[in-house]
C-alpha cells in the first residue's frame, strides 16, 4: 500500500499553566513534581477556543503545506476525546471550514489518545484502495482533568492534522507501514455525562501504556526486520515527559532519537494531539531519508505504530505553515484564577 | 494441649499484582506451602483463612468456600477468618489451636487479601471500615489520622522525633531490598521520608506502609508428626490474643496498645520466655510510629524509648533485637488480610536459615505481632527452632 504524508500542520493554543501554579493551589511539591514528571508547563485553551476551533487551525496549516484544493479531500476523520458536541460531528465544522464540503466523508473517532492515528489508518486504507484521493486525519483535545487530580499538571490542549495521498512525487514522507495492538484494558475512561476521566492511578503506567506501546513498536519492527538503530527518531506518546523516555529506553532507542519530537514537556499532554505533534516537530526539522516511529496510546487501550521515510518533498513544503516551535514559543503565561475562568470552573 | 509445629511455608510475591487474580493468588502461595511441606493435598483436614474484605476489594464474600474449591480441597472445612489487618495472626491462631486441641492433624493457616482492583480512595474507604464507624469514620477518621493522633502524643509525652519514625520506614526498606517476594526492593534515606508528601502530620507518604496484593500460607501439624514432613520444624510456643476498645478515644493511653501488651503477656507466658529471650521479631508497622510503639509494648525497649533505640541501630539486623527483617509491612507491602500469615513465613525462614542476606545469624526463638485497627485487636505468636 504506497500512500505517505502529503500535509501536515499543528496548532497549540497561546496560553500556558506553570506547575508551579497548580502545586500551590493544590499543596504539591512543584520541584518534585516537574521532576517526575519531566514537565515545565502546560498549554491552556483560551475563551474561544474548543476540540474543534484547534482541529480547523491544524487542519488550514496541513492544507497550506499540502498545496492542493481541499475539494480534492474525500475525508476528515477527527479523533478526540473532547469533542465539543455528544452528537453533532466536530469533523462536519473542520470540513465546513476549510471549503472541503460537500463531495466527502467525514466522522468523529474517539479512542482515548490515540484517535488521531486511527484516522490516519483509515486514510491509508482508503487512500491505497483508491476510494478518494486524499484523507484527513486529525487528533485534537481540550483535555480534561479534575481540580485537584494529579492528571490537572499534564492535561493540555493542541491538536496535529495529516493529510495522506498516494505516494509519490508530492508526499513529503513515505508511510511505510503500520500495526497496531489492542485489548480491553480499563486504565482510564470517562462515563459519559461526566465532566472529568477517572484512571486507576499507576494502573495507567506499566500495564496500560508500556504493555501496549512496547508491543506495539515491537510488532512493527518485527514485521519490517528493522531495529531502533534504523531509525533516525522516535516519537512516542507523550502523556508526561517521563514515559516515552522510559519507553524508548526500554526498546533500545537513544535519548538523542526521542528528544526532538518529546514536546509534552513545554506544553503538557495533548491528548489525542500529543503523538501527532510530536511527529510534526521531528518532521519540521528532518531531512530527506530520515527514518521515524511513531508510536501512539489510547487508554481502554491500544497503540499504533508507524514507520515513516522522509522524502525530498518535506524541504518546500515544511516553510508554508506555522512549525510546532512557533507554537510552543508563542506563549502567554496565566495564573490559576485566570485558568479556573478560562476552562469555566469560575462562572458568573 | 498438643504441641503444634509449622512444617511448609508459601507466599506470593508481594505488589501490585494486576495480572493475578484473587484465586490464583490463594492457590499459588498453598501450592509453594505444599510443596514446601513435601505433602500430599489429600492429607489436609482443614483450612483456616485470613481475609480483611474481599467483599468490598473484589466484591467476593463466601471465600472460604471458594478457596477450597480453588485448591481442590473440598469437602474439607475452610474458615474465613476477620479482625482487620489482624486477620491472618489469627487465622494462624485458630488454625494452631484446631491442631492443639486434637480435632484436625494437618491444618492450613492462609492469608490473602487483594487490593489493587479498586481505586486508591476505594481502598482507602474500605480499609477505614475496620475503625469505628459511628464514633470514628463517621467523623471522617481514617487510618493514617488515627495513628499520626498516637505518633503526635508519642512525641509530646516521649520526645520522639520525626526523624526517628523516618529511620523505622529507611531500616525496613533496606530490609526488603533482600527479600524477592518484598513490594519495595529499594533503598530510602531518612531526608527521602522527610521530604515525602504530607499524609497526615506528621505522618509522610513514606511513614506509611502500602496499598498490596498477595497471599501467604503455612501449614501446621502436630509437632510429634513434624519430622515426617521436615527436618526443620518451627514450633508454635506461644500464642497471644487480645482485644481492646474499636475507638482510639476510649483508651487510657494513646501511646500504646494494651491489647499488645496482654497479648505477649499471655504468648511469653505460654511459652516460658521473656522479652529478651527474643532473637527476633516481625511486628506490624502499618506505620512507622506502630513499629516504635511495638517494639515498647512487647518490652523489647522501655516505654518511651522505641524511637530512641531505632535511631541507635538495635532494632537493624546485626543489633540487638532485630525488628522486621522481612521489611516489615512498610518494605515487603501488607495486603492486610495476608500479613499476618507472611510473619509466621518470615520467622520460620529464619529459624530455619533459609532467610539469605536478611539472615539473623543464629536465629532459634522469635515473635510476630499482628495489629488490627488501631489495636482493637492485637495477636502475638512466639516461634521456636523444633527440638
Amino acid at each position: 500500500m504506497e500512500v505517505g504524508i502529503v500535509g501536515y500542520g499543528v496548532y497549540i493554543p497561546r496560553y500556558r499553566l506553570k506547575v508551579e501554579e497548580i502545586a500551590k493551589i493544590w499543596g504539591g511539591d512543584a520541584e518534585r513534581i516537574k521532576r517526575g514528571l519531566f514537565l515545565e508547563e502546560k498549554s491552556v485553551p483560551g475563551p474561544d477556543e474548543d476540540a474543534a476551533t484547534i482541529a480547523v487551525e491544524a487542519a488550514r496549516n496541513a492544507v497550506k503545506r499540502a498545496g492542493i484544493n481541499p475539494q480534492e479531500i474525500g475525508a476528515i476523520y477527527v479523533g478526540s476525546e473532547s469533542h465539543p458536541y455528544a452528537v453533532k460531528p466536530t469533523a462536519t465544522i473542520v470540513a465546513e471550514a476549510i471549503e472541503a464540503t460537500p463531495d466527502l466523508t467525514a466522522a468523529d473517532f474517539e479512542f482515548a489518545c490515540k484517535a488521531g492515528t486511527a484516522g490516519i489508518q483509515t486514510c491509508m486504507g482508503m487512500v491505497g484502495s483508491d476510494m478518494i484521493k486524499y484523507g484527513m486525519a486529525i487528533g485534537t483535545d481540550t483535555a480534561q482533568g479534575a481540580p485537584g487530580d494529579p492528571l490537572e499538571y499534564t492535561a493540555a490542549a493542541g491538536g496535529g492534522a495529516v493529510i495522506v495521498g498516494k505516494d509519490g512525487a508530492q508526499t513529503l514522507a513515505t508511510i511505510d507501514d503500520t500495526y497496531s495492538y489492542t485489548t480491553d484494558t480499563p486504565d482510564f475512561w470517562r462515563r459519559e455525562m461526566r465532566p472529568y476521566p477517572k484512571h486507576g492511578g499507576r494502573f495507567t503506567g506499566k500495564p496500560a501504556y508500556f504493555k501496549h506501546v512496547l508491543s506495539a513498536a515491537h510488532g512493527l519492527l518485527r514485521k519490517l526486520q528493522l531495529t531502533p538503530k534504523d531509525f533516525t527518531y522516535a516519537v512516542f506518546h507523550q502523556p508526561n515527559g517521563k514515559f516515552p523516555l522510559q519507553a524508548g529506553k526500554e526498546l533500545g532507542f537513544t535519548k538523542e532519537q526521542i528528544m526532538l519530537g518529546l514536546i509534552t514537556p513545554k506544553i503538557g499532554n495533548t491528548y489525542s494531539g500529543a503523538s501527532m505533534i510530536g511527529l510534526a516537530a521531528v518532521l519540521d526539522q528532518a531531512k530527506p531519508g530520515d527514518r521515524i516511529l511513531v508510536v501512539s496510546f489510547g487508554s481502554g487501550a491500544g497503540s499504533d505504530a508507524f514507520s515513516i521515510t522522509v522524502k525530498d518533498g518535506i524541504e518546500t513544503k515544511r516553510d508554508a505553515a506555522p512549525k510546532v516551535a512557533d507554537y510552543v514559543n508563542r506563549k502567554v503565561n496565566i495564573d490559576y484564577a485566570t485558568y479556573t475562568k478560562f476552562r469555566q470552573l469560575l462562572v458568573r | 494441649m498438643r504441641k503444634v509445629a509449622i512444617i511448609g511455608v508459601g507466599l506470593t510475591k508481594f505488589g501490585e499484582l494486576w495480572d493475578i487474580s484473587f484465586r490464583r493468588m490463594i492457590t499459588e502461595a498453598g501450592a509453594r506451602a505444599i510443596e514446601d511441606a513435601g505433602i500430599d493435598g489429600k492429607r489436609i483436614d482443614a483450612m483456616y483463612v485470613g481475609n480483611m474484605s474481599a467483599g468490598q476489594f473484589i466484591r467476593q464474600e463466601h471465600i472460604a468456600s471458594l478457596i477450597a474449591d480453588q485448591a481442590g480441597l473440598t469437602p474439607i472445612p475452610c474458615t474465613r477468618v476477620e479482625a482487620a489487618c489482624a486477620s491472618g495472626g489469627l487465622a494462624l491462631r485458630q488454625a494452631m489451636i484446631s491442631v492443639a486441641s486434637g480435632i484436625h492433624d494437618i491444618v492450613v493457616a492462609a492469608g490473602i487479601e487483594k487490593m489493587t482492583d479498586v481505586l486508591a480512595e476505594q481502598t482507602t474507604e474500605a480499609l477505614a471500615t475496620a475503625a469505628d464507624q459511628e464514633w470514628e469514620a463517621f467523623v471522617g477518621a481514617t487510618f493514617p489520622g488515627i495513628y499520626a493522633l498516637m505518633a503526635r502524643r508519642h512525641m509530646y509525652e516521649f520526645g520522639t522525633t520525626e526523624e526517628q519514625m523516618a529511620r523505622v520506614a529507611v531500616k525496613n526498606h533496606h530490609n526488603a531490598c533482600f527479600n524477592p517476594c518484598a513490594q519495595y526492593q529499594m533503598e530510602i534515606t531518612v531526608e527521602d521520608v522527610l521530604n515525602s508528601s504530607p499524609v497526615n502530620t506528621p505522618l509522610k507518604l513514606l511513614d506509611c506502609s502500602p496499598i498490596t496484593d498477595g497471599a501467604a500460607c503455612v501449614i501446621l501439624a502436630p509437632a510429634d508428626k513434624a519430622r515426617e514432613f521436615t527436618d526443620t520444624p518451627v514450633i508454635i510456643a506461644g500464642t497471644g490474643q487480645a482485644s481492646d476498645t474499636i475507638s482510639l478515644h476510649d483508651r487510657l493511653t494513646l501511646t500504646g496498645l494494651a491489647a499488645a501488651k496482654k497479648a505477649a503477656e499471655l504468648a511469653y507466658k505460654m511459652a516460658g520466655v521473656g522479652p529478651n529471650d527474643m532473637d527476633l521479631a516481625e511486628v506490624h508497622d502499618c506505620f512507622t510510629i506502630a513499629e516504635i510503639m511495638a517494639i515498647e509494648d512487647l518490652g523489647f525497649c522501655k516505654k518511651g524509648d522505641g524511637g530512641k533505640v531505632t535511631e541507635q541501630g538495635e532494632t537493624a539486623i546485626g543489633g540487638r533485637i532485630p525488628i522486621n527483617t522481612s521489611g516489615g509491612l512498610k518494605g515487603k507491602g501488607h495486603p492486610v488480610g495476608a500479613t499476618g500469615i507472611a510473619q509466621a513465613v518470615e520467622i520460620t525462614q529464619q529459624l530455619r536459615g533459609e532467610a539469605g542476606k536478611r539472615q539473623v545469624n543464629g536465629a532459634e526463638i522469635g515473635l510476630t505481632h499482628n495489629v488490627g485497627g488501631s489495636g482493637g485487636t492485637v495477636v502475638v505468636h512466639i516461634m521456636k527452632r523444633g527440638d
